[in-house]
């Protein structure tokens, strides 16, 4: 592999090899900025009868090729072609990768709350799987423990414990606890990667106790003091070994590694760096969630403090089942405007769960689909909001006291009032056949308030979008802008309440459209893409548009491919007991919108 | 002519297949090859460690983490026995000596100077594969497993619950329409693979449970069965490890639908020999379905594979998996090449079909699955 750190590339292709399908997008810098030019796709070839990942490349390429006219390949698809000529190949060539179930990771610590919590962030931000949390005060025998490391067979462990300085004995006692389930490896290496990121006076006793057995790797500590956390140097050394040892072992990956130009990145890794570094060059506050078929994941970005979240079995159709059994019946069904027999959706889900490929003909079928999708993006944002309380890096600090109560407070890092952008991916919010689809799925879940603008990803680029950050940021950001986001516009969600009757809000826009925005409104003033208009927002005194109660607010409002919407339903959303009032309810909803025309509730 | 890909499962007769079984950890193999064996034959076998007690010697005897070495009168890879002596405090001037007894039986793994805590490892656990399917091993993997290959009837099916099973196959009903009652369940089907036709219903599955039946195979299970049977609503179709002295597995989906007319015939065609089954299911990438084997050594090459994955032509039977024409089975008509809006709006692949009571339909390719011919 060489390594390009070029800001001056005229050209890059990028692939993200996913568990089933691998797309590729070819990339120029044209006049006005870098342009994605094209994409292509092909199923994935890890599993038998290829078991090489290169050959889904070569074949996602090989479309690219067809529909620019361009060569990337070298002869008998040997590599990818650089560097670029006229017709012909490519500056750089980089790749993410999910395939064969991604980076699967065991952490540990002592305490759960603080050095535990703290390596499962570091875990998950490196774009991994956390299987499970070891902890000495998780509640579990030590022979649980060995029973767990034995029978997970993780990719490796990121163990941690102790403040520099420390006591020393809780963290050596996890090492050993980790020599005695003699781990092995999950892809069958010889030795299992450990990475000790706790305190450092304890090295060379982990070193004596792991060393002969484990392939171990000794980083800062990602807990140096209890008031400062340092998840960096145990995030990358997490990158460079998903490289040297996960990556070694899948198949055909060591040729892939050979063909790229920087370190293949787990996929949820390189979305989550695309997010940071978005977030901190627009020097905005933003909520990403990609949601699949299997897993949901969520990153956020607030207050310069970047959190990613997993929940692995909420998804469209793996998971589906699992929506509907940690949703409920009731919650799944307030969204849907007619009324079903429990037990026959029961046995749809089910089926969509044994054949995860299909699609919702119906428009009957496509509402309860996106009703499932409101409740697993609910369900993934209440988990994110409560593990996204943490600091990252060394820059930001707080008390003890504080470090204590991280996890159970509430007092999560996750401010709507502070979002300035929610970005959607995954299959049923990008391909919803009307993109107010989108719109409502992302504000009926996460349910922003104030000002707030909304976005999917067009193609799911931002993996590809994300290693390229890595290279050139000033790139990745131009097409993640230019080509990637599809701005669905801005929802404009007061919150707070008022006297009977009194509007929440006076609206005046600029174009020459005024109206006041009462309780249950939900109005939405057509706005295009690239398009703004100037408003005033003069709400009652006890509530507030985002720049305090009672406070007007100016300014420009940014339009989209469904343009602004007005959302007076208030915080959090509330359904009528009665049926028939609930249907009127959501019916108004959906006519206030166009989201489901052909709907007859 | 325009093809299309279609998901499927593997449904034919006569097809040649290779299982591997392989242990949990490097073992010893008690076959060789050529070896002809029994489904039940065991192949290989190896111990599991034993499960490792922890003795916390340096509390009990009120000395010091790192002085437990010195304390201790048995090393590390010596068995100890329940009971025994093994350490022993130094007391004061060679009186007041306080000794620690193990608490359990196992070999002294490791001793902690950290914790003052003792490691104790216990018997290993033997482990056996079996063959799973009657045939001829046709590999050795040294030291982890075995290749069986036979010729056999083979019935994928969509999901499953329960393990490895094997019995004599016996047809329950006339008809793949018609379900099997619990009174149909009769003492002569203890260790049987029955096939109960197009539902298996909870009383079905509890008195099968009761007489013992091996396992059972049906069109289709109610999602409330099947929650009253496991007490937990599945979230993720990965199963196999459910302890329900039987195994279940369908062929067709959730709800109420007739068991498809060749799987029908294959399974009715195997009735009388002995089955292999296996309800494991993991729907993620590397999908794994339920499976019925039915060895037929006496039935040379491939006389008829329906493998799932294969082409879609005009002409082509399918059956729709997906609302609003779930489980209705019919022969393609066309195959629209260009994405068509459907009744959601979505713009998808589509083709023609015409149902088999004559009704003609647009549906997505995506909701189809192939049928044997």
């Amino acid at each position: 592999m060489t390594q390009v750190h070029e800001k001056n590339l005229k050209n890059v292709l990028a692939t993200d090899c996913g568990s089933t399908t691998t797309k590729a997008v070819y990339i120029e810098k044209k006049e006005e900025g870098y342009r994605l030019v094209m994409r292509g796709e092909a199923p994935t070839t890890v599993e038998s009868p290829f078991e090489d990942v290169t050959r889904g490349v070569v074949n996602a390429t090989e479309e690219l090729e067809e529909l620019t006219g361009r060569v990337f390949l070298e002869e008998e698809g040997k590599g990818i072609l650089r560097p670029c000529k006229e017709k012909s190949g490519v500056d750089a060539y980089i790749s993410t990768s999910s395939a064969g179930g991604g980076l699967q990771m065991l952490v540990a610590g002592v305490v759960k709350e603080m050095t535990a919590e703290s390596a499962h962030r570091a875990a998950l931000g490196a774009g991994a799987i956390v299987m499970e949390t070891l902890a000495i005060n998780d509640g579990r025998q030590t022979w649980e423990r060995f029973e767990l490391i034995r029978t997970l067979r993780p990719d490796m462990i990121l163990l941690s414990g102790g403040t520099d300085g420390g006591d020393l004995s809780h963290v050596v006692e996890m090492a050993e606890v980790i020599r005695e389930a003699k781990p092995a490896s999950r892809l069958g290496s010889a030795k299992l990667p450990v990475i000790f990121a706790g305190n450092k006076d304890a090295a060379p006793r982990v070193e004596g106790i792991l060393g002969e057995i484990c392939d171990l790797f000794i980083v800062d500590n990602l807990r140096p003091t209890l008031e400062r956390e340092n998840l960096f140097p145990a995030r990358e050394k997490i990158h460079d070994l998903f490289m040297e040892h996960v990556m070694q072992q899948a198949p055909g990956y060591p040729k892939l590694i050979d063909w790229t130009d920087a370190p293949i990145m787990p996929t949820p890794g390189a979305v989550g760096s695309l997010i940071e570094r978005v977030a901190e060059q627009e020097e905005i506050q933003v909520i990403g969630v990609d949601i699949g078929g299997a897993t949901t994941d969520i990153f956020s970005v607030f207050q310069e403090t970047f959190n990613r979240t997993v929940s692995a079995n909420l998804g469209m159709s793996y998971s589906i089942s699992q929506v509907m059994a940690e949703s409920g019946w009731e919650n799944v069904m307030r969204w849907v405007p007619f009324s079903m027999d429990e037990q026959e959706l029961r046995n749809r889900i089910k089926n969509k769960m044994i054949r995860p490929t299909t699609i919702p003909q119906s428009l009957e079928e496509l509402i309860l689909e996106q009703a499932l999708a409101r409740e697993a993006l609910r369900l993934s944002f209440d988990h994110h909001r409560s593990l996204a309380v943490g600091l990252k890096g060394i820059q930001q600090q707080r008390t003890i006291a504080e470090a204590f109560a991280q996890s159970t407070s509430g007092d999560s890092l996750v401010h709507m009032e502070g979002l300035d952008l929610l970005v959607g991916s995954g299959g049923v919010l990008s391909h919803a056949p009307r993109r107010a689809q989108a719109m409502a799925m992302l504000t009926d879940a996460f349910q922003p308030v104030g000002i707030t603008q909304l976005a999917v990803d067009s193609i799911f680029m931002m993996p590809h979008l994300g290693v390229l950050s890595t290279i050139n940021a000033q790139a990745a950001v131009e097409v993640f802008e230019a080509d990637c986001l599809i701005h669905l516009g801005t929802t404009i969600a007061p919150t707070g309440t008022v006297r009977k009757g009194r509007p929440l809000v006076e609206v005046d826009l600029e174009v020459g459209e005024s109206f006041s925005l009462h309780v249950g409104d939900l109005k939405l003033i057509p706005l295009g893409v690239g398009e703004s208009v100037k408003a005033t927002l003069r709400p009652d005194k006890k509530i507030d548009v985002g720049a305090g109660k009672g406070e007007g607010w100016e300014g420009e409002l940014t339009g989209g491919q469904v343009g602004l919407l007005f959302d007076g339903r208030g915080r959090p959303l509330l359904f009528p007991e009665d049926d028939l009032q609930r249907v009127k309810m959501i019916t108004s909803w959906h006519h206030a919108m166009s989201l489901y025309p052909g709907c007859r509730a | 002519m325009a093809q299309a890909f279609t998901p499927g499962l593997m449904r034919g007769s006569g097809i040649l297949i290779r299982k591997v079984r392989r242990l949990p950890l490097k073992g010893e193999i008690l076959v060789e090859k050529g070896d002809v064996v029994k489904a039940s034959d065991v192949v290989a076998r190896t111990e599991l460690p034993g499960p490792v007690q922890v003795l916390k010697i340096s509390h009990r005897l009120g000395c010091q983490p790192d002085e437990l070495p010195d304390l201790m009168t048995v090393g590390v890879g010596d068995w100890v026995e329940k009971g025994e002596k093994i350490a022993e405090s130094k007391g004061f001037w060679g009186f007041f000596k306080s000794e620690y007894l193990a608490t359990a039986s196992g070999k002294v793994d490791s001793i902690s100077r950290v914790n003052g805590q003792v490691y104790l490892r216990g018997k290993p656990t033997p482990v056996e594969v079996e063959a799973y399917v009657a045939g001829t091993i046709v590999e050795i993997i040294e030291e982890e497993g075995v290749v069986v290959e036979t010729t056999a009837t083979v019935v994928q099916g969509i999901f499953g619950v329960g393990g490895e099973e094997g019995g004599t196959l016996m047809i329950g009903v006339d008809s793949p329409s018609e379900t099997l009652g619990a009174e149909g369940i009769t003492a002569e089907m203890e260790g049987a693979v029955v096939v109960v036709g197009a539902g298996l219903e909870l009383e079905t599955i509890v008195r099968a449970q009761e007489v013992g039946v091996a396992a059972l195979v049906g069109g289709a299970i109610h999602d409330k069965d099947l929650r009253a049977l496991l007490g937990v609503d599945i979230g993720v179709a990965i199963t196999g490890n459910e302890d329900l002295g039987i195994t279940l597995v369908v062929t067709e989906g959730f709800g109420r639908l007739p068991m498809d007319g060749g799987t029908w015939k294959l399974l009715v065609a195997s009735a009388g020999r002995l089955a292999s089954i296996n309800g494991a299911t993991q729907i993620r990438a590397g999908v794994l379905r339920p499976e019925i084997l039915v060895p037929t050594p006496d039935l040379k090459g491939i006389l008829h594979a329906d493998e799932g994955g294969m082409g879609l032509d005009v002409g082509s039977r399918i059956v729709v998996i997906r609302t609003p024409y779930f489980g209705r089975a019919g022969v393609v008509t066309q195959l629209v090449v260009e994405p068509q809006q459907v009744e959601s709006e979505a713009r998808v692949r589509v083709l023609g079909v015409r149902f088999d009571d004559g009704e003609e339909a647009i549906v997505p390719r995506a909701n189809v699955e192939r049928l044997e011919v």
